[in-house]
């Protein structure tokens, strides 16, 4: 199985005229089985279609035309509109949204995570790629368009999560090439709020048979990395993690941003070396290379269930 | 972006919090006229953004105008931890009976935010966390659901505070929470919240930063406090270098060509995207490399733009070569990349074989990038050499070049 999403999972494109959302649309209906991309929403536009896809004005109309609930939103509009475009997609019904907009206000983002847990639906990103179950399905442009997908994804044991989109697809295709194919992967976004954490996704792949072991990728800034080390000591987890660290070099660079808006020094506990140490103290191996994630999750997994 | 102490002042005065009649100047004799305009001892404060301004000698008590007159010239031409100060803050000097603190920050963990309150002021509230845990209340409050002045009174409660006190403090913290959350605070503090002789509260000292994505929502205050658009307030300054580096990022809005930062190393990175940059910074490193800059590409930039990157790394003083490296692409193409990268060379009269230590992009095009590269001689690699295997090849040549 997979978390999240599989074959069946129904979902809209918000904001789906713009370039990068008819690309993305393409790209879902093209990989695996092809996703069900029921509707599009872009406010004007009602009656056109994107690759196939119809086009309404309102969220509201595109259940209405679905004639059965929507599980899942990929919003793509701009920064400034992304609020009212999650609020419509919570308050028609949606349960799980993911928000590719990058530059959107933290407090505009606590809103929405406020609103979804409120409604019982779930927000994955913002400033995030989205979630593929390879050979399956996938929601948002991760992996890219369909053939570039399957070159890196593979089905099996491993579920991924990072905060970094591209990081997610390099991580994924070194484990494919190792023969460690993935249940899901999650690019759960690089802001400092973002709806899903590492400790948030945790219940979910904990949940999945198929999946055996997971792989992050994390960054300094924020307490993420501390949360999740608490979640997998609290919870006695059965699933072995190996993580990537990047971004050591900012321990040096305090106050300064790289890479993605959550990627700042502030303080003692969320430099790259704090981290590194919290996520050992829960057991969770973290990784010097890339090429060397691979091996580690694979000791830890016969570790676990000796052949 | 963090606001000066004269600024955060204003914000809270505003606010409808109590502030000192000070006054902010740039001028000595301006600070002279303020001081007598106050009548009685002074502080005057150098407003600079950055901690220990009270140790470099940045902040003087001044008991008549002239005093002030003498600090404040001393205190504009001092430069602390390499910055010179805006302009100094003159103050009537308090008689406080005690020191508090108030503050409001994000929690990512709740994804809220939460007021933070403490009868032990003055100093850093981590500090006080530490010491006296039990003198520092923490409470979170809703996005959506109405802030009311009941949360504050309970986060107040909590560290002991009552009698008149608590009933002086409620408001402030709860206008302190609205000024924070309208005004798309990631910090707003006031320490010391002083209480004066008389029982009255009044802010001595704030620090407020807004968030940079929001910036464009509050275009009024930010006008209001002169502050212009090209303000950043980054740790650091920007550099010629750095500066240039936004002006390739600006030439069209086709993706990323960008966030550029400066190092003094010999090796140009031209490099991909924002954990892919993170990743490669990190390996060239450890592989004992010395990059020259930091850069960001991404959302599939056009060739003009990759290519203006690439000239200003491949131009900077001291740089022998780039090495030009992406973590697996699917939006970015790796022909463009290629395109534009080779094209830097060329109008730099510079050999793409030479100055190109290596290029590691795999991904969307890769096929006619791979093509272009080895028509021009230039050494490429696919993802089957990792990011950290590409690293250490750049570094590997360019210290060929540096014995």
């Amino acid at each position: 199985m997979s978390i999240l999403i599989d074959a069946d999972t129904t979902f809209i494109v918000q904001g789906i005229t713009g370039r990068e959302a008819v690309n993305l649309t393409r790209e879902c209906l093209d990989y695996g089985a092809g996703a069900k991309v029921v509707g599009g929403v872009t406010p004007g536009r009602l009656g056109r279609e994107v690759h196939g896809v119809p086009v309404f004005d309102t969220v509201a109309q595109a259940v209405a035309h679905h004639g059965e609930p929507i599980y899942g939103s990929v919003v793509t509009v701009p920064p400034a509109f992304t609020k009212d475009a999650v609020f419509e997609a919570i308050e028609n019904g949606i349960k799980l949204i993911v928000i590719v907009t990058e530059r959107i206000p933290r407090r505009d983002v606590a809103e929405m995570v406020e609103l979804a847990t409120l409604r019982g639906a779930r927000i994955i990103g913002p400033n995030c790629l989205g979630i593929i179950v390879p050979d399956v399905i996938k929601m948002g442009g991760i992996g890219g368009p369909a053939r570039n997908a399957a070159q890196a994804y593979t089905p099996g044991p491993i579920g991924v999560i990072s905060r970094s989109g591209g990081m997610t697809t390099e991580m994924s295709s070194t484990l494919s090439a190792a023969g460690l194919g993935q249940s899901t992967a999650v690019s759960i976004g690089g802001d400092a709020i973002i709806g899903s954490s590492y400790a948030e996704l945790m219940p979910l792949f904990e949940a999945d048979e198929q999946t055996q072991g997971i792989v992050i990728y994390t960054e300094p800034g924020g307490r993420m990395e501390a949360e999740l080390a608490r979640w997998v000591t609290e919870n006695k987890s059965r699933l072995p993690i190996v993580a990537f660290m990047a971004g050591r070099f900012m321990d040096e660079m305090p106050g300064m941003s790289f890479g993605h808006a959550g990627t700042i020094v502030e303080g003692k506990e969320d430099t790259a070396g704090e981290k590194i140490a919290r996520l050992a103290q829960a057991g969770i191996t973290v990784a010097e290379r890339i090429e060397d994630i691979p091996g580690l999750i694979q000791s830890k997994l016969s570790e676990r269930s000796p052949a | 972006m963090r606001f000066f102490e004269y600024e955060a002042r204003e914000v809270v005065k505003r606010a409808g919090i109590p502030v000192t009649d000070y006054g902010f100047t740039t001028d000595a004799a301006e600070a002279k006229q303020i001081a007598e305009r106050i009548g009685g001892p002074t502080v005057i404060k150098s407003q600079v953004l950055t901690g220990g301004r009270m140790k470099a000698g940045g902040v003087k008590f001044a008991d008549t105008p002239d005093e002030a007159e003498a600090h404040a010239r001393d205190i504009l031409a001092l430069e602390i931890n390499g910055h010179m100060p805006r302009g100094v803050l003159v103050d009537p000097k308090a008689e406080v009976a005690q020191e508090y603190y108030a503050g409001v920050v994000w929690d990512g963990t709740r994804k809220q935010p939460v007021m933070i309150f403490s009868p032990v002021g003055g100093i850093d509230i981590e500090q006080v966390a530490e010491e006296q845990p039990d003198k520092v209340g923490r409470r979170h409050f809703s996005n959506i659901l109405p802030l009311s002045d009941f949360q504050a009174k309970e986060v107040i409660a909590s560290t002991g505070v009552t009698g008149s006190a608590l009933n002086k403090l409620v408001p402030i913290v709860t206008r302190l929470a609205k000024l924070f959350v309208e005004n798309d605070m990631t910090l707003a503090e006031i320490n010391p919240l002083g209480q004066l002789k008389d029982g009255s509260f009044v802010a001595l000292d704030a620090h407020m930063d807004i968030e940079n994505e929001a910036r464009g929502r509050h275009k009024k205050l930010l006008a209001d406090l002169g502050v212009g658009d090209e303000e950043t307030r980054q740790a650091r300054e920007a550099t010629p270098f750095e500066l240039a580096g936004e002006q390739v990022d600006a030439t069209d809005h086709r993706g990323v060509a960008g966030n550029v930062t400066e190092f003094d190393g010999n090796l140009g990175l031209v490099i991909g995207a924002g954990g892919g940059s993170l990743t490669l910074f990190d390996a060239v490193r450890a592989h004992g490399g010395k990059p020259a800059n930091y850069c960001e590409i991404g959302g599939n930039p056009s060739v003009a733009k990759a290519c203006g990157l690439a000239k200003l790394v491949l131009q900077k003083p001291g740089v022998d070569k780039i090495a030009v490296m992406m973590s697996i692409v699917s939006n970015t193409r790796v022909d463009i990349v290629a395109r534009g990268v080779i094209k830097a060379c060329l109008e730099l009269n510079m050999d793409p074989a030479e100055k190109i230590a290596i290029f590691r992009i795999p991904g969307a095009w890769e096929e006619e990038g791979f093509k272009i590269l080895e028509k021009y001689g230039v050494d490429y690699a696919d993802r089957s050499v990792s990011l950290n295997e590409a690293a250490r090849r750049a570094v590997e040549k360019i210290q060929g070049v540096a014995a």
